[in-house]
């Protein structure tokens, strides 16, 4: 780890400027092992900035460099730099970062919440930074004392002296905030952990209870207006006549401005801009898309599939299939996935004398700040981007192209006022970026004793990548491993395994949604495996066990399903079990879902999870976060899918893009595996294999193989 | 212009009366604990309390409150209600319901009322009275553990 101390005197500006006490601030430059993004241009200047402020008071605050939409950073990364600060928990406090080069990805180097990456990419960077603020707080109490900071011990908040003698870190810190960072500082043995792996209850409960987090919907500015946008109701029509004619006499609206893509409308509050909206008389130039339809692209994608295409995983011997005693066909296909986050994407922006400053709950802060800079006419030095707590994002608020902080920018341009640009569930669920729709055909080759001999895969989808600035970085040979990752690094032994790849572009925007291509490649790879399974008569665990020989840590963690599931025990008449395992983010996560069937609508009981997610940081997070990504993954695989005719999204709220709800919930239960030695990833990976446990259990249930999502349309009676 | 009452205090609502509630408090009122999700009483984000009754401010124009007694998440804690809407908070804290928090302030108001009129729900209580409260984080299950451990302390004390 290369950690560059900064310059004393820019050292005391920062600490200056953020006011009371000890300041740290340093900066990682991007790059290591794990860089996907190991071309992205460094950011241009290190500007000081902190990760911890202590105050007079004893007060501690993070600065979490992570968004916070769910997921739990703001408890988790203050456990780890607090850990190293040996101060007390509970006068933590956190605070969001805003947009800035000290806050990028360690790994990545570009700032963003993804790819489950807030913990692991942050454990030594915070370790570090708690250690060197213990260490100068140390060495400013052997100051004052004329002691040896060797003979000093820091505890709970306070340094402890020769008789016992003690200051807090409060009385400590301004004398510490002059003193130079240390270069080189030693972290404590895991073994002496106190905070990290401790189940420790979230710092922003209270806030979030009471009514008082504000979220990117609730900022307030003065004079503040509130725009909802009219955009294409066919992606890529353009506006061929507008009348605003009847917008007019709708009290309260102040603006209606053409867009890049639709029409604003601006009014002094919400109300008001979306009945200026629903005034809107638009006619639509439709463009190419105009006869977009799901069934056609169905259709289109599995006659695609027919013939290989280019080649992501390559076969040893690529006549093996024709020596298979057998072989088994199977298509598959999964829909276009709406995020649908809880709240509605927002972005306000205010232009002002000598820049602008922007509200807005991102995952990629120096992306869209960079992109409001360029819609605004500015230097992204000059934009001010203020990161918002999220009411959930799962991916669609990480756009590479910033599509709706760009049309803020474009709208405030415009009006020349302080705006929030709202978007509706309407909107949200019709405005695009959704998870790919893909189909795959696999055909597997067995021989004469039903071993798997050969396994040919072919995967046709939109990529997430192209046509954004990731692209260049990301797509190598015309291949997005978003596409198919999940089936070419499958960690079961497949011999003679070809992976091909046709990526197709329907005009539908596409985007990442929680887990990105696990999302159905876990789906294809599991049910596969359980039909292989069932048609060799053998037991699905234990056919999975005889093909990870070469992963012992991923049949550790699928034998602990089981178990705590009580795999192969009787169960209540009219219930199944299914099992699924998927290894993801860097980590593994098996479940067994228990499922029954009331006439034809499909109830989970209860889902088994066992989890390897390395060390563990907050055990309370982590069980939280596997609920959730099966809830996530639950209401996709069972209702999720959005659909085209004659161009248009067919769903457009809650009632038509069902998502999981208190009754449909399963009871999670969530083991996890010990003894990690570093974090990996938490959030996403329990999502990929809810789906292909629920259907494997209603195989075991019905005899009948899924071979797409959702499930709840499907007939299973 | 519309009259009534929101955390106790009263109102003249000047605006078009047509205004959901929801945007009222939000927009003109100020108050933004109150949040929105769908627009159409779907999902349950936007729930207060009208004359103890919990009502999805979304889809209910100021016109059809009129003089009424509107309580938020901000002022729950403050009315009669106090001990209830006390005790489901302290369990939500207690059992690290939260995640993202923004549908948090609907489950609390939508969970107080349950427990104002049943002391021991059971689960198909819960699930009758919070499945039109939509988690995307899917926080349903230690929702579900905060129900139950508030109405145990509410017979406690």
């Amino acid at each position: 780890m290369n950690v560059k101390s900064i310059s004393r005197r820019r050292f005391l500006e920062s600490s200056a400027a953020l006011a009371g006490g000890l300041v740290i601030s340093f900066w990682l430059p991007g790059g290591g092992g794990r860089n996907a993004f190991a071309q992205a241009p460094q950011p241009p200047k290190i500007s000081p900035n902190a990760f911890l402020r202590i105050g007079k008071d004893g007060s501690i605050t993070v600065v979490v460099k992570h968004l916070e939409f769910g997921q739990g950073v703001t408890t988790s990364l203050p456990m780890i730099l607090c850990e190293e600060l040996e101060c007390d928990w509970a006068k933590v406090r956190y605070e969001l970062a805003p947009a800035g080069a000290e806050y990028v990805h360690t790994a990545f180097g570009i700032q963003l919440t993804g790819g489950s990456s807030s913990v692991w990419n942050s454990y030594d960077q915070l370790r570090t930074v708690g250690a060197q603020a213990r260490a100068m707080l140390v060495q400013a109490a052997a100051n004052q004392w004329k002691a040896k900071p060797a003979d000093l011990r820091a505890e709970k908040g306070f340094v402890i002296g020769p008789g016992g003698k003690r200051l807090s870190y409060g009385q400590l810190a301004e004398a510490a905030g002059k003193l130079p960072v240390p270069d080189k500082v030693v972290l404590k043995d895991p073994k002496a952990f106190t905070i990290i792996g401790q189940p420790t209850r979230r710092i922003d409960s209270l806030e979030k209870v009471e009514g008082n987090a504000k979220f990117g919907l609730d900022v307030q500015r003065k004079n503040l207006h509130t725009a909802v946008v009219a955009r294409p109701p066919v992606f890529g029509a353009v506006v061929k006549k507008l009348d605003a004619e009847k917008v007019k006499s709708v009290p309260g609206v102040t603006h209606v401005v053409e867009l890049r893509d639709g029409v604003a409308v601006v009014g002094r509050n919400f109300w008001a801009a979306k009945k200026g909206r629903d005034a809107l008389e638009i006619e639509w130039d439709l463009g190419p898309n105009a006869k977009l339809s799901t069934a056609d692209l169905k259709a289109q994608f599995a006659e695609t599939a027919k013939t290989p295409g280019k080649a992501a995983k390559k076969a040893d011997d690529a006549e093996a299939m024709k020596g298979a005693a057998k072989t088994i066909l199977a298509e598959y296909s999964v829909p276009f996935l709406a995020h649908a986050p809880m709240e509605p994407l927002n972005c306000t922006v205010e232009v002002q004398a000598d820049g602008a400053e922007i509200w807005v709950g991102s995952q990629m802060q120096g992306v869209d700040q960079a992109a409001a800079a360029k819609m605004l006419g500015l230097k992204p030095e000059q934009v001010k981007l203020n990161t918002m707590l999220a009411g959930g994002g799962f991916g669609r608020r990480a756009n590479p192209v910033s599509d709706y902080v760009v049309e803020a920018c474009e709208v405030a341009k415009k009006v020349k006022v302080p705006v929030k640009v709202v978007w509706t569930r309407e909107d949200d669920i019709r405005g695009g970026y959704y998870r790919p729709m893909y189909a795959h055909r696999v055909e597997t080759g067995l021989d004469a004793q039903g071993k798997i001999v050969a396994w040919s895969h072919t995967i046709v989808g939109p990529s997430i990548m192209a046509g954004t600035p990731f692209e260049a970085m990301m797509v190598k040979d015309g291949l997005d491993p978003t596409s198919t990752e999940g089936v070419s690094d499958t960690p079961y032994d497949l011999p003679n395994m070809s992976v091909t790849l046709h990526t197709v572009n329907p005009g539908v925007p596409v985007l990442w949604w929680r887990s990105v291509g696990n999302s159905h490649t876990a789906f294809v790879m599991e049910t596969m495996i359980d039909e292989l399974a069932a048609a060799a008569n053998q037991d699905p665990v234990a056919y999975r066990r005889a093909l990870l020989g070469k992963h012992p840590n991923v049949t550790r963690v699928l034998d602990l399903a089981a178990s705590k599931a009580g795999w192969g025990s009787p169960l209540a008449k009219g219930r199944a079990r299914g099992i699924a395992v998927h290894e993801s983010f860097g980590s593994i996560c098996a479940q067994v879902a228990e499922v029954s069937l009331d006439g034809n609508e499909i109830r989970v009981h209860k889902v088994t999870a066992a989890f390897d997610c390395g060390l563990v940081v907050n055990p309370l997070t982590v069980e939280a976060q596997l609920q959730s990504a099966i809830a996530f993954g639950l209401s996709g695989a069972l209702f999720g899918e959005i659909t085209f005719k004659e161009g248009r999204v067919e769903q457009s709220n809650f009632h038509d893009y069902r998502v999981l709800r208190m009754n449909e919930m399963p009871r999670v239960e969530v083991f996890l595996v010990p003894g990690g030695e570093r974090p990996t990833g938490v959030g996403e990976p329990g999502t990929p294999p809810v789906a292909p446990a629920v259907a494997n259990a209603l195989f075991a249930l019905t005899g009948k193989r899924a071979r797409s999502l959702p499930l709840a349309t499907q007939k299973w009676a | 212009m519309a009259k009534f009452f929101v955390n106790g205090v009263q109102v003249d609502f000047n605006a078009a009366p047509d205004t959901p509630l929801l945007w009222a408090l939000r927009d003109q009122l100020g108050l933004t604990g109150t949040k929105f999700g769908c627009g159409m009483a779907l999902c349950g984000a936007c729930t207060v309390h009208v004359d103890q009754q919990p009502v999805r401010s979304c889809v209910t124009p100021v016109s059809a409150i009129e003089g009424k007694r509107v309580v938020t998440i901000e002022g729950i804690s403050e009315t009669s209600q106090g001990p209830t809407a006390r005790a489901v908070k302290a369990a939500w804290i207690d059992k690290d319901v939260v995640q993202c928090g923004y549908c948090q302030s609907g489950q609390v108001m939508s969970a107080v009322a349950l427990l104002q009129k049943n002391k021991s729900p059971s689960d198909a209580d819960i699930d009758a009275a919070m499945s039109g409260n939509i988690c995307r984080c899917g926080t349903y299950q230690r929702v579900r553990e905060a129900i139950k451990s508030a109405a145990a302390s509410l017979k406690k004390a």
